[in-house]
């Protein structure tokens, strides 16, 4: 973990500065888009914001207020393949998401019964929800399948 | 006819096997019950040894009797609950009554869920029967009204904070910051799109199965200290709002004016609650009623006695369960979720629609152990069975033996065991609020 840390701490001046340089961009689609939209989201969320470079993506790690923790995951190919929270608010997912936020709820819509809602998930083709949240604790995953490089395991993605 | 929806699901389940689907669920290496498979024919004998099985550990609570009532004593139903053409098993209701404060002009909604996974009242505008509640003003004294909306994993509930005298049984509380749920569009402010961020709204009858939500859980306030930042701390989706009659913005809520679990507000008994539901019958039951008692240790009645007491994560009100290999660190107690919903991958899915699909429908009814946890160190074993859901009599609301799938998240380290109302089923369960000394502990804890 300190090996992480150390690489997202050296490559945190850059961000900050091209963060201050999309201040004044509309926030953009953040899963399914490009690296402007996590700095979109990273200005939406007004949450720290630090870098973590793996030898497949970036990891770009956003710490709201309430102690929500947001990774977003950009891919080579310039693309946000993931996203992941956890915290005891939940994320902006109409900014989270992006233009998936419309499939989101449909897909919510379609699922929804009675009782407490304390979990989701959505397995599409090509889009997949996993979420959980009672009293302060929300927890969730999403990605975007045919985005995701080639060897990176979804699954292990924090 | 009485629960169309829950069976327009299971009879898609129950076509889908008859056609080979179920063929490709192959062995389950565990053992296996005949008591809950076979038809109702075998009803009795079979049903009470397994539900003394899993209701085992209620023994450890078995001095409470709560049939001759009290102030602190109110009787709780899991039926077909108000909306009996679209009703889901297995929530538990209550009556609640309200009053316009400091006033006798009161009216009682019935089929409110008792919830012990949230925190506060939040009762539906069109369940209301005509009452107008006094809403919660803005404390800047601009006139506005405040609104809350409460996020939940696929959607929101929305609708101003009402301020409101309560009385449920005997207990009253005054002057209690309520949610009217706003679910016939009687509040006039847009819903603003911070809080339609959440995903789809939920304030509607069909969608919480209830007239409202009693939120009974382990906080005092819904939110607590995040929401009483400056708004410039905050971010979307915000909790409260402060609304014009035409729209609103995000607001800080003082701690005091949160919508808070009424409970810690009676002058007594105000220390968490307890709830009881009868064991029933492996192949389920047509209701059940079962007693929500306030207090814990306040009364002749309400003492742990012989519980064991599992303190929770202060912060998120989760203790450990050990299921199979898996170590779940985020699990909880529930009395909102309808089922036990946990990972096996052995058993298989309803088949169906994406209803039926959360829930396991086994070959064969099976007899499981979890071990519960607590931060304390105390542990508990939990023996439960499943049963194969679309087998169980479409005219039963009270369920025993009903598993689903949890949404597991890989990678965040968050597993967890949901032990929805099953659970409940045959035990006497303690749910004691954060900081309160309550019996020989102190909250947050689950005891049972």
């Amino acid at each position: 973990m300190s090996h992480r840390i150390s690489r997202a701490a050296r490559a945190l001046p850059a961000f900050v500065s091209l963060a201050f340089v999309w201040l004044t961009s509309p926030a953009s689609a953040s899963l399914g888009g490009d690296a402007d939209s996590v700095s979109a989201d990273s200005v939406e969320f007004k949450g720290q914001r630090l870098r973590t470079a793996m030898p497949q993506f970036d990891r770009h790690d956003i710490t709201t207020g309430s102690g929500t923790v947001v990774h977003e995951y950009l891919s080579r190919a310039g693309k946000v393949f993931a996203v992941t929270w956890q915290g005891p608010t939940p994320p902006d997912l109409r900014q989270l998401f992006g233009s998936y936020f419309e499939p989101f709820r449909s897909a919510a819509a379609a699922q929804s019964r009675p009782g407490a809602h304390r979990q989701m998930s959505i397995a599409q083709s090509d889009f997949v929800v996993q979420a959980i949240g009672h009293l302060r604790t929300f927890q969730g995953k999403a990605y975007v399948p045919s985005l995701v490089p080639a060897g990176v395991s979804v699954a292990e993605l924090e | 006819m009485l629960h169309a929806y829950r069976w327009t699901l299971l009879l898609a389940v129950v076509a889908l096997t008859a056609c080979g689907g179920g063929g490709g669920t192959s062995t389950i290496s565990r053992s296996t019950s005949s008591s809950g498979a076979s038809s109702s024919s075998s009803s009795s004998s079979s049903s009470s040894s397994s539900s003394s099985s899993s209701g085992a550990s209620s023994s450890s609570s078995g001095g409470h009797n709560f049939s001759a009532g009290g102030p602190n004593v109110v009787p709780i139903t899991v039926g077909p609950g108000p909306t009996p053409s679209s009703s889901f098993f297995n929530i538990p209701y209550a009556s609640v009554t309200v009053c316009i404060a400091d006033t006798s002009t009161c009216t009682t909604i019935q089929d409110v869920l008792v919830d012990t996974g949230s925190v506060g009242l939040r009762l539906m505008a069109s369940a209301l029967n005509g009452l107008t509640l006094n809403e919660q003003h803005d404390p800047s004294g601009n006139g506005n009204v405040i609104a809350e909306c409460l996020p939940f994993p696929d959607g929101y509930i929305w609708g101003p904070v009402a301020t409101a005298d309560l009385t449920i049984g005997g207990e009253k509380a005054s002057a209690v910051p309520i949610n009217i749920i706003d679910d016939n569009s009687s509040f006039s402010p847009t819903v603003p799109s911070s809080c339609t961020s959440n995903g789809i709204s939920l304030s509607s009858v069909d969608l919480l199965g209830a007239n409202g939500v009693l939120g009974v859980g382990l906080y005092t306030q819904d939110c607590g200290p995040y929401c009483a930042y400056s708004v410039s701390q905050q971010r979307s989706p915000y909790y409260y709002y402060s609304c014009t009659a035409s729209t609103c913005t995000p607001a800080s809520e003082a701690v005091g004016s949160q919508v808070i679990n009424p409970v810690v507000l009676f002058a007594t008994d105000n220390n968490g609650v307890i709830l009881q539901l009868p064991a029933i019958a492996a192949t389920g039951a047509t209701s059940a009623t079962g007693y929500l008692v306030f207090g814990i240790g306040t009364e002749a009645n309400n003492g742990l006695e012989t519980a064991t007491v599992l303190t929770v994560n202060p912060i998120n009100g989760t203790f450990t369960t050990v299921f199979n290999t898996q170590t779940l660190s985020f699990s909880f107690l529930d009395s909102g979720s309808n089922g036990l919903f946990f990972l096996d991958n052995s058993i298989p899915n309803c088949p169906g629609n994406a209803q039926a699909m959360q829930f396991y429908c086994p070959t064969s009814t099976l007899s499981l152990l979890a071990m519960n946890e607590g931060q304390n160190g105390a542990m508990s074993t939990v023996p439960f069975q499943i049963a194969d859901l679309s087998k169980l009599s479409q005219f039963d609301f009270a369920l025993n033996d009903v598993g689903g799938t949890p949404t597991s998240i890989m990678g965040l380290g968050t597993s967890y065991f949901d032990f929805g109302l099953p659970f409940f089923y045959g035990r006497t369960v303690f749910t004691a609020i954060n900081g309160m000394p309550a019996g020989s502990a102190t909250g947050p804890y689950f005891a049972y």
